[in-house]
């Protein structure tokens, strides 16, 4: 079963994250590496990813005409954004929400754990 | 000239190999790595050279001889005490008994009670289904990456915990052993049938593969419950054509044209389960192929033998009570007593852990709110199912119903 665990970013944590010691971003940093080399050799890795900030991110609308207007950044009023996720492939919910724990970012409660779209034993 | 190497003969035969390999040395990784280098020089020589006469001979000792070059070389490197300590015999030789299969206990070692689910699958695929690393990505719609850290982790977990080369006696050793094998058998066949996810030009048929490894497994055990999954597995498979349109929509069984199904799969299916029903004290694998066969039988859901079908889930019920068996129950009750002794029955059903909030309550209320004429209770249920379930083919069928009622 496949599961995308998203990592959101809010103000709170980002302050959190700008006021600690380079010390302990290396140990923050390092937590994510000990995590993905956990999940790779679980063979439950399928992608991990850090997004970059948001405010490099583009809206893209497509309009009636068929014309592509592309404008800056996330929208404003959005409090919390997605800051990096990982795409496991795990045997069951409670393993996903195990793996999720682990992520730094779940002491804020900041990680979604959302199931992916698959085509289960239909009634036929 | 070249001769034509049928693609299924090293398939059937890689299995042999490996076992063969296992039993005389040990170590299924190495193993497993030889016989894969000796498939490869085979794909390269008998299309020239012509098949040997004894292919798997051929095999066994191209891949013994691998292995062994392979261990002469790690041993005039640092592991040498270690390797030469754990493997004593090395000569080149490995006896050829072709009556032997040894490919049962192969299986019986991918399916080692001490592996997960996930790796029990991969290892079985590759080392007993001698498909590629690549394909067994493809089948499962993951990273090949993902899938060789799987086999990898999985074989050195076999050596960890010195997982032997055994067949069990008693015939509790049997039933312990055969279930994670025929459960990841089925879970081989279920991920075969979601191919219309996937690209199916390039996706390996993991069915087709899952019902050739439960026919090899059930020519080698005399056992009901294997019988019965292979009886499953073809009577199910059989109906694969009629299960989408043309435009790859999922049709339910109510609407598939039944002219599509397979006649040959089902006369197979039914006679292997009409066997092992003689013979075999009843299953709960058998008693859903007897569920499926009775369906394969009717030419309408308005000729099915519905309070037989009904029957047969009560027993399956008995014997081993699961969530989707029960609501499976529910509908063949609303076909034989009315949708609303149905609709009382799913009640109960509803607050069952693992049932709790699940879409198909919803879809199968749907279904038998329109069978009592309420359309628009229905058609909002229906809605509601499709919002939280989480396959798409599935969930646009349910909106089609929806609409239907609209």
């Amino acid at each position: 079963m496949k599961y995308l665990l998203l990592i959101y970013g809010n103000e709170q944590s980002r302050q959190i994250w700008d006021q600690m010691s380079a010390e302990n971003r290396l140990t923050g940093l390092e937590a994510y590496d000990d995590l993905t080399a956990e999940l790779a050799s679980a063979g439950e890795l399928i992608a991990a990813e850090a997004l970059a900030d948001p405010s490099t991110g583009r809206r893209v609308t497509v309009t009636d005409d068929q014309q592509v207007l592309v404008a800056d950044g996330p929208y404003a009023e959005v409090k919390e954004l997605v800051s990096g996720f990982y795409l496991i492939d795990c045997e069951t919910e409670q393993r996903a929400i195990e793996i999720a724990a682990k992520v730094p970012e779940a002491a804020f409660g900041l990680v979604e754990v959302r199931p992916v779209m698959a085509l289960d034993d239909f009634l036929t | 000239m070249t001769t034509v190497v049928e693609p299924d003969l090293l398939r059937d035969l890689t299995p042999r190999a490996v076992a063969a390999l296992v039993r005389h040395y040990g170590h299924l990784e190495d193993c497993e790595d030889a016989v894969q280098e000796a498939l490869a020089a085979a794909i390269k020589q008998w299309p020239v050279d012509g098949v040997p006469d004894n292919p798997r001979g051929w095999l066994i000792t191209v891949a013994s001889r691998r292995l062994i070059e392979q261990w002469r070389r790690d041993s005039a490197r640092e592991r040498r005490e270690q390797r030469i300590l754990r493997f004593p015999d090395l000569a080149p030789t490995v006896e050829v008994t072709p009556d032997l299969d040894d490919s049962l206990p192969l299986l019986l070692m991918c399916c080692h009670p001490e592996l997960a689910r996930p790796a029990q699958v991969s290892l079985t695929l590759r080392a007993v289904g001698g498909l590629t690393t690549a394909e067994i990505a493809r089948g499962l719609l993951l990273p090949e990456a993902t899938v060789a850290q799987r086999i990898s982790r999985a074989k050195r977990r076999l050596q960890e915990i010195g997982a032997r080369f055994e067949t069990p006696s008693t015939s509790d050793e049997w039933a312990a052993r055969l279930s994670p094998v025929l459960e990841v058998l089925y879970l081989i066949f279920n991920e075969g049938s979601t191919a219309s996810a996937g690209d199916q030009i390039t996706r390996p048929d993991l069915s087709g593969e899952a019902i050739r490894l439960t026919r090899q497994l059930h020519g080698q055990v005399d056992h009901g419950e294997v019988a019965g999954l292979l009886a499953l597995m073809l009577l199910t498979d059989a109906r694969r054509p009629a299960r989408t349109d043309s435009a790859g929509e999922l049709v339910a069984l109510a609407e598939q044209d039944r002219r599509l199904w397979r006649t040959d799969a089902i006369a197979d299916g039914t006679r292997i389960l009409r066997a092992a029903l003689a013979r075999h004290r009843i299953g709960p694998l058998q008693l859903q192929a007897a569920i499926a066969a009775l369906h394969s039988e009717a030419a309408s859901t308005a000729a099915t033998d519905w309070p037989q079908i009904l029957a047969l889930y009560d027993h399956l019920l008995a014997l081993a009570p699961s969530p989707m068996a029960m609501l499976s129950r529910v509908v063949a009750m609303a076909q034989v007593r009315g949708p609303q002794s149905a609709l009382i029955e799913l009640d109960a059903v509803a607050d069952v852990p693992g049932l709790v909030g699940h879409y198909r309550i919803d879809a199968v209320r749907a279904h038998l709110a329109e069978l009592a004429g309420e359309r628009e209770a229905a058609r909002v249920l229906y809605l509601r199912a499709a919002q939280n379930s989480l396959s798409r083919p599935e969930q646009r069928h349910l909106l089609r119903q929806a609409q239907r009622l609209g």
